[in-house]
């Protein structure tokens, strides 16, 4: 197992190099001249003159690059222009409001997705398990700015139970904190509900069929002890470590449905950026992501790995 | 049972409110404003921010009217090339350091010369400043310059304190200090920004709120439903299709002011080679047969729910740079066929770049369906905002849906525009007569000089249609009907002082 | 005289029906995958014939008729320009199967080859492409599709292209496993002993086996990329105005939801059903083509 894992952490540092390369190139590629844009409308020649020697906009692509990554490697990720503020500042801002919101998605993914799951595996290819597909599968249908659009119509203006946008430190007040955070966290989570749905039922599928099971049967339990008891816990692992992976893609940002809750979280952070040409702040939340993500993924897989001994080797 | 909880929550919702005593006032913006620093700010959105952070020299009034602030009375010298400002006594800034002259030669100062700073063009003609005692300071112009005191109401002629700005060098944004009614608490990018009432403000009388917070949401459905579910007692911006919906609800007020800005079409007729190679750049008269397709009021109509005010030129009608003797054209489609068959092209075609905001597609796509009764073909080229202000610089554009936010002051919204090779040119038109007047209106001190200068300018300029400008939005504001002592200036920026949730 | 019945013994056997045939019946059987099928060929009709379907011209504006409610004249309502809200529907039915189907067609043309090669020549090649795909991988899809879109221009076709070239990673990532995992089987060794080239063995034994989760793949990512370019309207980057898509209808209607909703509600319910019928069809196949259920 030690072995694997240093093969896997040797992969690691040429696919963060890539992944620097490639966030790097897409905003340059962005076309128009980013110190226009963040000249502001008055288009003040020395400013925009000041802009492009702050940004080394004049230098080749190869210094470009070098300039941010030996920034990046002695921990300076830059900063915002627009507003001044430091990327790791910003990053250190945002990072709780989007773990939060992430793992609260991921809640309701679970709420909804697993019982589906083990519905439609149990109920195979009866009512239960068409209706608890479409159900699932629903939530992966929908846009989610256009859920979160009619959701705020209902539920905030409407019915008033809920606010319509905004965030509220849970430090601050937890109830409001909450309350914020249910729409959004909805809104995300049944989209990952339906792919969390489908593999729970293929594994439970797989597990129903087995031997141990089949001797569970046999021995006389009922059926319900059979699923909850000795079906369940085994096919919950490959469903645990891919909600590992769905977290994060979670962590990159839910972008429309921050945008439309105005969550102060990292999807809003990027979009913002990228129209604004705040080149500092998309590469660097970016690169923070795209490191927590590749780093999910190898626990996931350590996990996987730990807890289904025939797969080492 | 659904009837009892939804009369029952709001009830219970408001006696929360009414315990924390009507201390914060809650304010929704359309966008997160940018750096908080005078000097640096670049956006329309902060301004409204700076507004009950950093008071200014001097401030302007409902009829745009320069009325004191920092400054109590202000005098040109005889050749208009000195000004005389007094300041009021008892001021200071937020850190406790006294307001003075000092403080006011550091400030412009700073304008002028700090690296990244927005404001050196504004201040350009001042060429030194000098402190002639404590509370009087003089500035010395290279030559007279009527627009100063308009930029000195805005982010030219705010203060802040120089010993907060020399101790956080670069990083003022972070923690700006200045000597408006409410002080910097804090600040998350893209939620919230919370200022507290400062207690010794020189109009403490003036200032009823604890506290302000300054939210931005961009999206306006959704400000407007927080504002509905009382989240917010203020919100700016205001889509014109929720206004129908308002004025049946008396929880809420709405409030309109006809902007200082514009919307308009900027024509490509010298910015570059495209200019000639297009019959709407080449030849008046194609332009003049655009303009008459078009119908300002029915694009009023459907593109602003008739929100806005039908305008010609780069003030609107009721300001008093305007030029009576050039009102808006009627549409005339039979004059402007008639136009084309004279220039030989009946059936002209051009690409209208257009900004991917719902505004200007808006307009586009009206403006194409009129002006097709005409004849002409006009092409949707939808482009992002920041891509499109880089294709208008370099001249690669025909014609361009382009707004301005508006100056206090009309040289703010014509001479970047029209003077020849100006930053905001992008039209390309260059007319030594029309620089002439310009300057001249620059120069001149009474309103009656400067006016007859910029008749001369909007004879030439609505003759040659370098923009075709077709009117002036309304900036609308929808609020909780208790709140009283909103003032209807036309800069769109909410005023704080006076202030009040009854 | 005697009839005589057709006995174990002396019936000719029947012949045993191929996989794909067997597949083919169970997906048949799978009540909820032809639902979905179902509704994907309603869609693919109304985007063939729409120019008879659509009861007005979809571009055609008309000042009196802004934002009217639903009514005998116009079934669906109208925008906010005084277009029919049915016949945009109906002709943006043709921009959103586009956009899903051409966007996938862009990412299996690349996708499949760079992943055969990853696969097949292993090595170095294969270290390369897996980095580069991870590296891919890890950025949020939607970062990468706005910044390629942006850099295209805010286009229907340029969405496409954004679009496919960003969900590209995940067709190398799945050819290359299905790859590895059948490179190893007996029958494509036995054809390297023999001494087939590369190409051929990559061509005649390994692409029929790596079909299957592809077309499942590929019709869950067409129901991904409907939403994509629903996504990218909504921020002005898809299908540009006057010409209808349900992405960039959605995008207009937010502003409009408290007083004209119907604007959003049939555009957001057509891309609803496509998508839906598009997930219950890849789920079928999903499961007729499982070869563990066999």
């Amino acid at each position: 197992m030690l072995e694997y894992l240093f093969k896997r952490l040797a992969t690691i540092v040429p696919t963060l190099v890539f992944v620097s390369m490639l966030i790097f190139g897409l905003q340059q590629l962005l076309p128009g001249d980013p110190a226009m844009i963040l000249a502001g409308e008055d288009q003040d020649p020395a400013l925009i003159a000041h802009l492009r020697a702050k940004l080394h906009l004049d230098e080749p692509l190869p210094v470009r690059y070098a300039y941010w990554i030996g920034g990046v490697l002695q921990g300076d990720l830059g900063e915002s222009v627009r507003t001044q503020q430091p990327v790791l500042d910003l990053i250190v801002q945002k990072l709780p409001v989007t773990i939060e919101l992430a793992l609260l998605a991921m809640a309701v993914a679970l709420l909804i997705g697993i019982p589906a799951g083990i519905v439609a595996a149990v109920g195979r290819d009866t009512p239960w398990d068409y209706g608890a597909t479409v159900f699932a599968l629903s939530g992966l249908s929908m846009p989610n700015f256009w859920l979160g659009i009619l959701m705020i119509l209902l539920f905030s203006v409407q019915l008033g139970w809920l606010p319509a946008s905004g965030y509220v430190s849970p430090a601050e007040d937890l109830r409001a904190n909450l309350a914020a955070m249910v729409m959004p966290a909805i809104v995300l989570g049944t989209g990952i509900a339906a792919v969390l749905m489908r593999h729970m039922r293929s594994a439970m599928l797989q597990v129903l069929s087995a031997d141990y099971v089949r001797t569970a049967r046999a021995k006389g339990l009922s059926e319900r002890v059979v699923v909850l008891r000795h079906a369940l816990r085994n096919a919950l692992t490959p469903v645990i470590t891919l909600g590992a992976l769905e977290l994060g893609t979670l962590l990159s940002g839910a972008v429309l449905t921050e945008q439309v809750f105005t969550i102060p979280g990292f999807g809003k952070l990027i979009i913002d950026a990228v129209f604004n040409r705040d080149y500092a702040v998309v590469q660097g939340v970016v690169l923070v992501t795209a490191t927590a993500y590749i780093v999910l993924n190898l626990l996931a897989d350590l996990a996987y790995f730990a807890v289904n001994p025939r797969l080492r080797h | 049972m659904k009837t009892i909880l939804r009369t029952l929550l709001p009830a219970v919702a408001l006696a929360f409110a009414a315990a924390a005593p009507a201390q914060t006032l809650r304010i929704g913006l359309a966008e997160d404003p940018d750096a908080l620093d005078p000097t640096t700010a670049r956006t329309f959105v902060g301004r409204i921010v700076f507004a009950a952070l950093c008071d200014k020299l001097v401030d302007v009034d409902e009829k745009l009217n320069i009325v004191p602030q920092l400054a109590t009375s202000w005098e040109w010298s005889a050749d208009n090339k000195v000004l005389t400002m007094k300041l009021r006594d008892g001021v200071v800034f937020h850190d406790g350091e006294k307001f003075d002259a000092a403080a006011v030669k550091f400030n412009i100062e700073r304008h002028k010369t700090l690296q990244g700073s927005n404001r050196s063009g504004e201040l350009r003609p001042v060429t030194s400043i000098d402190v002639v005692d404590p509370l009087t300071v003089r500035f010395n112009l290279a030559a007279p310059f009527s627009p100063l005191m308009a930029a000195l109401a805005d982010r030219a002629g705010m203060m802040v304190s120089p010993k907060a700005a020399q101790a956080a060098g670069a990083n003022f944004a972070a923690r700006p200090v200045c000597a408006g009614p409410y002080r910097f608490v804090e600040r998350v990018a893209q939620d919230r920004i919370v200022f507290e009432r400062f207690p010794q403000y020189w109009d403490k009388g003036a200032v009823n709120f604890e506290r302000i917070t300054y939210t931005p949401v961009p999206d306006a459905t959704v400000r407007l439903a927080n504002l509905k579910s009382g989240q917010f007692d203020f919100i700016e911006r205001v889509a014109s299709s929720d206004i129908a919906g308002l004025k049946n609800d008396n929880r809420f007020k709405v409030t309109r002011i006809t902007e200082i800005g514009y919307q308009g079409i900027t024509i490509n007729i010298g910015k570059s080679d495209k200019a000639q190679a297009n019959p709407l750049g080449k030849d008046a008269r194609v332009r003049e047969a655009f303009e008459l397709s078009l119908d300002r009021e029915g694009i009023v109509q459907v593109v602003m729910d008739g929100e806005a005010t039908v305008g010609n030129q780069w003030v609107a009608p009721n300001n008093a740079f305007y030029a009576k003797g050039l009102p808006p054209p009627k549409r005339d489609i039979a004059k402007a066929k008639a136009l084309l068959q004279q220039a030989g092209v009946p059936n002209p075609s051009f690409t209208l770049m257009t900004p991917t905001t719902s505004d200007a597609q808006k307009i586009a796509q009206v403006v194409q369906a009129m002006a097709k009764e005409a004849g002409f073909d006009v092409k949707i080229q939808a482009t992002e905002f920041a891509t499109s202000l880089n294709l208008a610089d370099k001249g690669d554009f025909e014609a361009y849906v382009l707004a301005w936010s508006g100056r206090a002051d009309p040289d703010g919204n014509i001479y970047s525009f029209v003077g020849c090779k100006q930053p905001l040119n992008y039209a390309g038109i260059c007319q030594p007569e029309i620089d002439e007047q310009l300057n001249a209106a620059r120069t001149a001190s009474n309103l009656a000089a400067r006016q007859k200068a910029y008749e001369q300018v909007a004879a030439r300029v609505l003759k040659e249609r370098p923009i075709v400008y077709l009117y002036h939005r309304n900036w609308l504001y929808a609020y909780n009907a208790k709140l009283s002592g909103i003032r209807s200036i036309p800069d769109g920026l909410l005023r704080v002082q006076g202030l009040k949730l009854n | 005289m005697a009839a005589v019945l057709p006995s174990p013994l002396t019936a000719p056997p029947r012949p045993r029906a191929g996989p794909w045939r067997l597949a083919l019946r169970r997906l048949l059987r799978r009540r909820a995958a032809m639902v979905g099928l179902a509704v994907v060929l309603f869609f693919v009709a109304l985007a063939l014939f729409a120019p008879w379907i659509a009861p007005h011209d979809p571009v055609a504006t008309s000042w009196g008729a802004v934002r009217k409610a639903p009514s005998a004249a116009y079934w669906f309502g109208t925008d906010e320009l005084g277009r029919d809200v049915l016949s945009r529907v109906i002709w943006g039915t043709q921009a959103s199967l586009l956009a899903g189907v051409v966007s996938v067609g862009i990412s299996l043309l690349l996708g499949v080859p760079i992943g055969l090669a990853a696969g097949f020549l292993g090595g170095w090649v294969d270290g390369l492409v897996s980095r580069i795909t991870d590296a891919f991988l890890a950025c949020p899809f939607l970062i990468l599709a706005i910044a390629l879109a942006a850099f295209l221009g805010p286009s229907l076709s340029n969405a496409m292209i954004a679009i496919g070239i960003s969900a590209t990673p995940i067709f190398v990532r799945l050819t290359r496993g299905q790859v590895l995992s059948v490179k190893v089987e007996d029958y494509v060794e036995a054809a390297r002993a023999v001494g087939n080239p590369p190409w051929r063995i990559a061509l005649r034994h390994v692409l029929p086996n790596v079909t299957a989760p592809l077309i499942v793949q590929s019709t869950l990512a067409i129901a991904a990329a409907v939403i994509a370019e629903a996504s990218l309207s909504f921020l002005g980057l898809g299908q540009q105005p006057p010409a209808p898509s349900w992405g960039s209808m959605l995008n207009t209607a937010k502003n409009y939801m408290d007083n004209a909703p119907w604007m959003a509600i049939w555009p957001g319910l057509s891309i609803f059903l496509l998508v839906l019928a598009f997930n219950l069809l890849g789920d079928g196949l999903r499961d007729a083509l499982d070869p563990r259920q066999r």
